[in-house]
């Protein structure tokens, strides 16, 4: 933890310890918790200035229009209008009365389970659901009472649609707007009374389950939508970054400006001070616009010391990876069942193989940028944000003030996709405003944003099986050797013990590791990289780490039932027996899997020589907050090792859907994340640079690449599950496994290449 | 000072004729629906019209642009009502959003010219818009119903006695 950054404590917000307050405000009626249970009525509260300030969850105004404030992060997954979806669905109220706003990073949104302001992990509607709903419940509750008083009659006969709440009896009714106006809506809810609120089951929904139309997408057909770079500000200025050869630990020896200065509208070069140590040898040219910052950025002549990365390759740190991964007593115990060491000396079979990823670049549409304006003592922020509590830190830090005197703006997202968990933007806007005096905008070109990338870290494992003589798993060593995304952020509430006691370690580089197969003897060992832990900073890319430990499991129990003999659905569902700690989720898979080989046709269509069918399944993200997925893919393969996907077949349990047509749109962008990733995505370092700059070298998937995508969603009535992550996960293993189905070919690296298909069809 | 017809306006804009058209919609003009993706003609964010063909902006100086008739997305239909911009709300085709006002004026480029386009052709013309949330199917799908539309309505105009 580097003491130039104070992050605020994560602490989960426990809601059980608030209370929950509807109450006349100035825009009419807001509804929100107060962190001072039972002190001031909920009128007073809403009320009362300075001293008192409740979080705001949602307002109705007095035309009727119900406004949610979402503390989540909106990167296209519509988080911002599922949030308004769940609370719609309690209060009552019509849908087209809903509208969202976003929050600022003030604590008072932070997630009520998480404790921060952080968007990731799949993670949002299960952990807001029952916050939401209740919040929803309430209101609509302390409406019926101000409506029955003002009706006279008793509340119980009253019925809420649409924004009406009417008697069947009297044939009486009053509009939300109408008693909004009334201003006798007012009413506390205890903790226990809250809790105490009977939610609607399932078969009560008017709305969950509702393909209603995304509150924000009209704003993004017509332009009208505002990002972070869309921000302007009053005597703003533009900055534009100058970004070293080496990814991380070069410096700025000298920054000769002579030549910018001949730029018009040029006013400085400044070279960051960065004591949050989240950038190195970064220069900031600021001029009057930005394509005059480009031009001025140009022409600075700035010489760097490389530092001690300055040499290093992929190749260095794969090497590295296999040289720690050899050593006994490298990294900590994420999983630790029985003696696999025992099982290995008695098994009737033994396998081993390496798997490995290369680096994976973000590159969200829109380039990372950041506002900053000080204003006072306060430093306001403009930026789309993913974790607005640790990034407010770092602004703060790089201001050289504390955490309190930030305010982060959040903006609409143009992509996630982790990227937006850094805080790296943050850096140049506030150190520029601070050096010119006047609001910055900085904006990264499309060559800074990949080449400083906090990527998905280059991966090396090497999994080693024991088989018994009926060819049954019964041991399974697997070590995962990465840089450790999470261990960068300093925050140690992030970071999970180790079984054998070690140490924490970063799980979200071994998370899927711990699967629902039933395996008696099993080791999975976290190995921090500690070269490319320093060279490549990484972060938490889409997926994060089931993106590559279901590449590793997913191929090896399919290499594993081809050297038994067996088909590889029915070996994997035979271990999915739901024994002991498995059970509940390894029915779920096996059912998922089960799923999406009915649709695809696996085992029944018969396929042209060249062809095949491969499948996988996953329980992506974490053992605890899984979605069941399972993918069937169908590809060609030429004699010069060319993969065609012909199909991508999805099905994917996630217990309850708020919004089917939002998850079918989730899963399907995953799924094609997963192929982009599978074929397309591959970034390389050399001498300690990322070396590809652009659209041109690296290549995500393009519209003429997408494949049939088959999506098929099982909602039993389960918990509401995330979806916006796991599909990416199932699609490479499924690939390998087709691939090999078809030709023979044997791929362990990602991306896969027709180069490597076809030196494995020779092998 | 160079001078630029936008939206079917003219105005003046303070700056260099070597001023990618892009930096000049977005700061000078404040229209901030064109966006920037890739400053290299590579990703299609960028897109607008110069005399009805889709252009990357971020690749066009302002001095190739005097005198021609520039649409950006905020021009493409008086009420936002363009057959593609109800198509994409009837898709639910924009998750992030960034590259959409780019992928709708590349796809009106098309039906300005081609009200029946194949699958392929679509693919074809979209190809060198990127959309990294990967909503590639309901693009395709948001162009063949406004192609639909249009035909519809061009129809409906053709029978309407005189």
């Amino acid at each position: 933890m580097n003491t130039h950054v104070k992050t605020p404590q994560i602490e989960s917000t426990d809601l059980s310890r608030r209370s929950f307050l509807v109450g006349s405000a100035a825009a009419g009626l807001a509804l929100g918790y107060s962190t001072v249970p039972g002190m001031l009525g909920a009128d007073q509260a809403f009320a009362a200035t300075g001293n008192f300030d409740p979080s705001v969850w949602y307002g109705i105004a007095p035309d009727g229009i119900v406004t949610v404030t979402c503390g989540k992060a909106d990167m296209g997954q519509h988080i911002a209008s599922t949030m308004a979806q769940i609370i719609c669905e309690e209060l009552g109220a019509s849908w087209k009365d809903m509208r969202v706003q976003l929050a600022s990073n003030d604590p008072k949104f932070n997630d009520p389970v998480l404790g921060a302001q952080i968007t990731g992990g799949s993670w949002s509607t299960m952990m807001n659901f029952d916050a939401m709903s209740r919040a929803g419940a309430a209101g609509r509750m302390a409406l019926t009472e101000a409506a029955a008083a003002s009706m006279g009659v008793p509340a119980g006969q009253l019925v809420v649609r649409d924004s009406v709440i009417s008697d069947p009896k009297s044939k009486k009714s009053m509009t939300f707007a109408e008693i909004v106006k009334g201003g006798k809506a007012t009413k506390t809810f205890t903790p226990d009374e809250l809790k105490a609120i009977e939610l609607k089951t399932a078969d009560q929904y008017t709305l969950i389950g509702v393909s209603v139309p995304q509150l924000d997408i009209p704003s993004k057909t017509n332009g009208t939508a505002k990002y972070g770079i869309d921000v302007m500000l009053p005597g703003m200025v533009y900055g534009k970054i100058v970004t070293p050869p080496v990814r991380f630990g070069a410096t700025v020896k000298s920054v000769d400006d002579s030549a910018a200065k001949k730029v018009p509208g040029f006013i400085k070069a400044v070279t960051l001070d960065d004591k949050t140590g989240t950038t190195t040898g970064w220069v900031v040219a600021v001029a009057n616009t930005y394509a005059n910052a480009r031009k001025a950025a140009d022409a600075l002549k700035i010489a760097y010391d490389g530092g001690p990365n300055a040499k290093l390759s992929s190749q260095s740190l794969l090497d590295e990876a296999k040289r720690l991964q050899a050593l006994n007593d490298s990294g900590e115990f994420f999983v630790k069942d029985g003696d696999t060491a025992a099982a290995f000396g008695t098994a009737a079979k033994l396998m081993e193989a390496e798997y490995t990823t290369n680096i994976n670049i973000h590159c969200p549409m829109e380039p990372m940028n950041a506002t900053a304006e000080l204003k006072g003592d306060i430093w306001h922020l403009y930026s789309g944000n993913q974790f607005a509590t640790r990034s407010g830190a770092i602004a703060a830090g790089a201001a050289g003030v504390d955490p309190k005197f930030v305010v982060l703006h959040q903006m609409w997202l143009g992509g996630g996709f982790g990227r937006r968990l850094d805080a790296d933007m943050m850096v140049p806007a506030v150190q520029a405003a601070k050096a010119v005096g006047k609001p910055v905008k900085v904006i990264y070109s499309r060559e800074n944003d990949m080449t400083m990338d906090f990527s998905r870290p280059l991966t090396y494992q090497k999994v080693k099986a024991g088989l018994d003589g009926d060819g049954k798993l019964i041991a399974l060593n697997h070590d995962v050797v990465s840089a450790w995304p999470t261990k960068r952020w300093g925050i140690p509430d992030f970071l999970s013990p180790s079984v054998d006691k070690k140490g924490p370690l970063d799980a979200f580089t071994v998370n899927g590791a711990d699967f629902f197969y039933t395996v008696p003897n099993h080791n999975v060992r976290a190995i921090l990289n500690e070269m490319a832990h320093n060279a490549t900073p990484s972060g938490q890319l889409r997926s994060v780490a089931p993106g590559w430990t279901f590449w590793a499991v997913e191929s090896m129990v399919d290499e594993i039932a081809h050297a038994v003999g067996k088909d590889p659905a029915q070996y994997r569902i035979a271990m999915l027996d739901g024994a002991g700690k498995n059970d509940g989720g390894a029915q779920r898979l096996r059912n998922t899997l089960l799923a999406a080989m009915g649709l695809s046709g696996y085992g029944t269509i018969k396929l042209p020589q060249g062809e095949g069918m491969g499948l996988a399944c996953v329980s992506s993200q974490e053992r605890a907050t899984a979605s069941w997925t399972a993918c069937v893919a169908h590809v060609a393969v030429a004699p010069s090792g060319e993969v065609k996907v012909k199909k991508l077949t999805v099905a994917t349990d996630v217990g309850t859907q708020v919004h089917p047509d939002n998850i079918r749109a989730q899963v399907e962008g995953a799924a094609l994340w997963g192929l982009s990733l599978a074929m397309y995505e591959k970034a390389t370092l050399k001498d300690g640079g990322i070396e590809q700059t652009n659209f041109d070298t690296y290549t995500p998937l393009r519209m003429s690449q997408v494949p049939e995508v088959a999506v098929s969603v099982i909602a039993n009535g389960e918990k509401a599950t995330g979806v916006g992550e796991p599909a990416v996960t199932v699609i490479a293993p499924a690939l390998g496994n087709a691939i090999f189905n078809a030709v023979g070919a044997r791929v362990r690296a990602l991306p896969i290449t027709a180069e490597a298909v076809k030196a494995a069809m020779k092998a | 000072m160079p001078n630029l017809n936008i939206n079917g306006h003219n105005m003046s804009v303070d700056a260099a004729p070597d001023t990618p058209l892009l930096w000049a919609i977005r700061e000078q003009l404040q229209m901030t629906g064109t966006k920037f993706g890739c400053g290299a003609g590579l990703c299609g964010a960028c897109t607008v019209h110069v005399n009805g063909e889709a252009v990357r902006s971020c690749q066009t100086a302002l001095s190739d642009v005097a005198g021609k008739k520039i649409t950006t997305i905020e021009g493409l239909s008086a009420k936002g009502d363009h057959p593609l911009q109800k198509a994409w709300i009837a898709e639910q085709v924009p998750q992030c959003g960034y590259c959409q006002s780019g992928q709708i004026m590349q796809a009106a480029s098309l039906l300005a010219k081609n009200s029946n386009p194949t699958k392929e052709e679509v693919v074809a013309h979209m190809d060198g818009n990127l959309c990294r949330c990967m909503t590639y199917s309901r693009i395709q799908k948001a162009i063949m119903r406004a192609a639909a539309d249009m035909r519809t309505a061009s129809n409906a105009s053709e029978r309407r006695p005189t």
